[in-house]
């Protein structure tokens, strides 16, 4: 049976997001062979709060992020959105949803238009979907402009090109906030903007979720960028989910052996703490032949035996804290009680 | 790590480099874009100097001004480079490709673009080692095998026989820098060599260079807009603001008593792994100066929270501080100076004014 288990998941009516053994697998030439990209996890969201999901490249985060937004269809599992099961949906039904849910990517200047104007760029959606009169638009677009620090004069008259980097991904963000989602994917949003830039970038989705009332899930590789705008931050391993914990949590008690290489791989800002860290060996597996068992035991320190046959599931390690490991540094709950 | 191509050490005495109010212009449509504007600064043998600033602050434009890598046409170019005491801030592009390799070698932020993808990468190794060194065909691919051992790339043999895009990000950085080493550079400049990896990888590509260095008796040169990065893995940070250097110092000193409040402002800026989550982050208001107006007085000043009125119109020097004679730094009213505390305490007051008046309504 794929996945890690589903422990972690809560039974609340303000669940927005539950995804149950999610399995994403992309075939590889014609080979018979296939990407594990995405190998059996289980999430959920709460209304108004923000997940973030942190790993490796290539640990299967983005695609993570588009199996929510059926872009394509997984494999095998079930998204359920507003209480609604998304990969049932077909035609209107599932276009309909997607414009509840809205994705924000890495390269901010590459994902608009470059031959339109930023204003008609941020107004397509309302016009697609033909939401409210002209003048509703127009006052809805430069109202959202304004929100996100885009002068709406200078957004009428100019390309994405003309702008930074920075105020490319204020477009974007401005551009999926129009139709009035109630989720928004943000894959990597800060990753290519510089460290003044990104402190603008998050402080403006803080404010903007807390006006709107939105959810997010907040994709990337950076845990001190994921751990400042999250309340709960998921952990993945190559297609896998290893540790679920609030924010703070995480940090200050990481059970993975995982989580502590990533905790560990973040620059310091400080001298003289930061001669101390050595970075971990090796590169992931492949996802087309992911190791047996626990999936990091090629690279963990303390892999035993047992983690190179049995696949470990998640369980409690604390309040709202749970990990996949079968030798976690935080005692679990069940051991713990005895 | 046995016999090395080790990095020249000719015993020659002085700094390995030494620029002299280095500018570099370009001429456009809209006028003349200040990229470099009189940078002066020395950089020891063996040293790991980093330079820091925000995009569009001139760290490029400078690291390629002193490899002589810049666009032939429209570029207007001053001062003096000194490499190992011979000017070579004058010299074209010809003249530089016997520099280039042997003598400063470069690494760039995107290994794509910069590997040929129809190329083995045994060849992509071996071909500058045939050319610059002289070496027989068989020497430079085992050369090569040693170099991507040296990178840490398993398998290596095999690995020579693949294509750039039969690897991963991280590990097709390393192999730009097995490139880059292959002529035992005395000096190696990497522009934002971690940027487009994950912090994994990162950790693991900054650890590789302090390791080559080390072995290869190296100077390093490591550009990028993260403190976070140079922290652990320089001697000596430089921080660029709007094509002027504004503050440089030992790494350890430059931590310990930073002067500049655009070197503070940057920190600042960094989410801190120690902080709860949710904690507000101190971005810099506004933008970067514009390069072909460029503020009067300190470039900084729109964007000071300290700014003074003199700020607007005096450009303030750069200075050494009273305990360093090696710390420089460029403002009126540094950081840890009793003037700029007097400001912080009336800022603090304006606010709480502010506070007050907004609480009373
Ligand atoms: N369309 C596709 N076809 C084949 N393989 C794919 C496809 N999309 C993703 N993959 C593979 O699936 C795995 C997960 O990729 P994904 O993009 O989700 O990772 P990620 O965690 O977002 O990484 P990054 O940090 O690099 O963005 C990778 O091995 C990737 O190569
Ligand atoms: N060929 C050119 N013509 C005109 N302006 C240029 C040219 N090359 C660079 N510039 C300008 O020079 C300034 C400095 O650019 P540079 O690439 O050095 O910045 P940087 O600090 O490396 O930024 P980043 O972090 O984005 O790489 C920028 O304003 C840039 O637009
Ligand atoms: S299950 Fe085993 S290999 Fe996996 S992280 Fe835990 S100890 Fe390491
Ligand atoms: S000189 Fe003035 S404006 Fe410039 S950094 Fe110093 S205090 Fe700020
Ligand atoms: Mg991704
Ligand atoms: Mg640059």
């Amino acid at each position: 049976m794929a996945g890690t288990g589903k422990a972690h998941l809560r039974d609340s009516p303000d669940v927005l997001l539950r995804i149950e053994d999610l399995v994403v697998e992309f075939p590889v030439g014609r080979t018979g062979l296939k990407v594990n990209a995405v190998s059996g996890i289980s999430l959920d969201v709460l209304k108004g709060e923000t997940l973030g999901l942190v790993g490796e490249s290539g640990c299967g985060k983005s695609t993570t992020g588009r199996a929510i937004m059926q872009l394509p269809r997984p494999t095998s599992g079930s998204v359920q959105f507003e209480g609604t099961e998304l990969t049932q949906l077909t035609g209107d039904a599932m276009r309909e949803a997607r414009t509840r849910m809205q994705m924000i990517f890495q390269d901010p200047i590459s994902s608009l238009n470059p031959r339109r104007k930023v204003r008609q760029i941020v107004m397509e959606p309302l016009n697609i979907w033909k939401r409210g009169t002209d003048d509703e638009r127009a006052k809805k677009v430069d109202s959202i402009l304004e929100e996100v620090g885009i002068d709406p004069v200078r957004a009428g008259e100019s390309q994405p090109h003309q702008f930074s980097g920075g105020q490319c991904q204020r477009i974007s963000i401005a551009r999926s906030l129009v139709l009035d989602p109630s989720l928004i994917i943000c894959d990597e949003p800060v990753s290519a903007l510089d460290v003044s830039v990104q402190a603008q970038v998050l402080n403006l989705l803080e404010d903007l979720k807390a006006e709107y009332g939105l959810t997010l899930i907040f994709i990337a590789h950076d845990l001190a960028v994921v751990k400042n705008i999250s309340d709960r931050v998921a952990v993945m391993y190559l297609g896998k989910i290893c540790e679920v914990a609030p924010s703070d949590v995480l940090y200050e008690s990481p059970a993975h052996h995982y989580t502590s290489v990533l905790l560990n791989s973040i620059p310091v800002p400080d001298p003289e703490v930061a001669v101390t860290k050595t970075a971990i060996e090796g590169e992931p597996p492949s996802p087309v032949l992911p190791p047996p068992g626990c999936r990091f035991n090629p690279r963990c320190p303390a892999a035993q035996d047992i983690c190179r046959s049995e696949e470990p599931q998640l369980r409690p390690v604390g309040e709202g804290h749970f990990v996949a490991c079968h030798f976690p540094t935080v005692t679990p709950v069940e051991l713990a009680a005895r | 790590m046995s016999d090395l191509i080790q990095a020249s050490s000719r015993d020659i005495d002085g700094p390995l480099l030494e620029l002299t109010d280095v500018t570099t212009h370009f001429k456009t449509a809209r006028g003349l874009v200040r990229a470099v504007d009189g940078v002066s600064f020395t950089l020891d043998r063996g040293k790991a100097l980093g330079i820091v600033g925000e995009s569009g602050s001139g760290k490029t434009i400078l690291s390629r001004s002193i490899m002589g890598l810049l666009p032939p046409r429209g570029t207007v170019r001053g001062g003096s480079i000194k490499f190992e005491g011979r000017e070579i801030g004058n010299l074209g592009r010809k003249e530089m490709r016997s520099v280039w390799g042997k003598e400063m070698a470069m690494i760039f932020q995107d290994p794509m673009t910069s590997l040929n993808p129809v190329m083995k990468i045994g060849r992509q190794i071996a071909e500058p080692l045939q050319i610059h060194l002289g070496m027989t065909k068989q020497n430079a691919w085992a050369t090569a095998e040693r170099l991507l051992q040296d990178v840490r790339i398993p398998e290596p043999k095999r690995r020579l026989e693949q294509y750039p895009h039969e690897m991963s990000g991280g590990m097709r950085q390393r192999i730009m820098i097995a490139i880059a080493l292959a002529c035992g550079p005395t000096a190696l400049f990497a522009d934002e060599p971690t940027t487009a990896l994950d912090v994994t990888v990162q950790a693991q590509i900054l650890d590789l260079l302090g390791e080559q260095r080390r072995d290869r008796n190296m100077s390093l040169v490591l550009v990028t807009h993260d403190l976070g990065v140079v922290a652990g893995h320089t001697d000596v940070i430089a921080v660029m603001y709007g094509g002027k250097l504004v503050e440089k110092a030992s790494t350890k000193g430059l931590f310990a008593n930073m002067k500049m409040p655009y070197t503070e402002a940057l920190l600042n800026s960094i989410p801190k792994l120690e902080d709860r989550s949710h904690t507000r982050l101190s971005a810099i208001a506004g933008r970067p100066p514009d390069l072909v107006n460029p503020p009067k007085g300190c470039r900084f000043a729109p964007r000071c929270p300290y700014a003074q009125p003199k700020c607007q119109t005096e450009e303030p020097p750069l200075v050494p501080t009273a305990e360093d004679p090696n710390h420089l730094y460029a403002c009126w009213y540094p950081v840890g100076s009793p003037e700029n505390a007097e400001i912080k305490v009336r800022l603090a007051a304006s606010k709480g004014a502010l506070a007050a008046a907004a609480g009373g309504n």
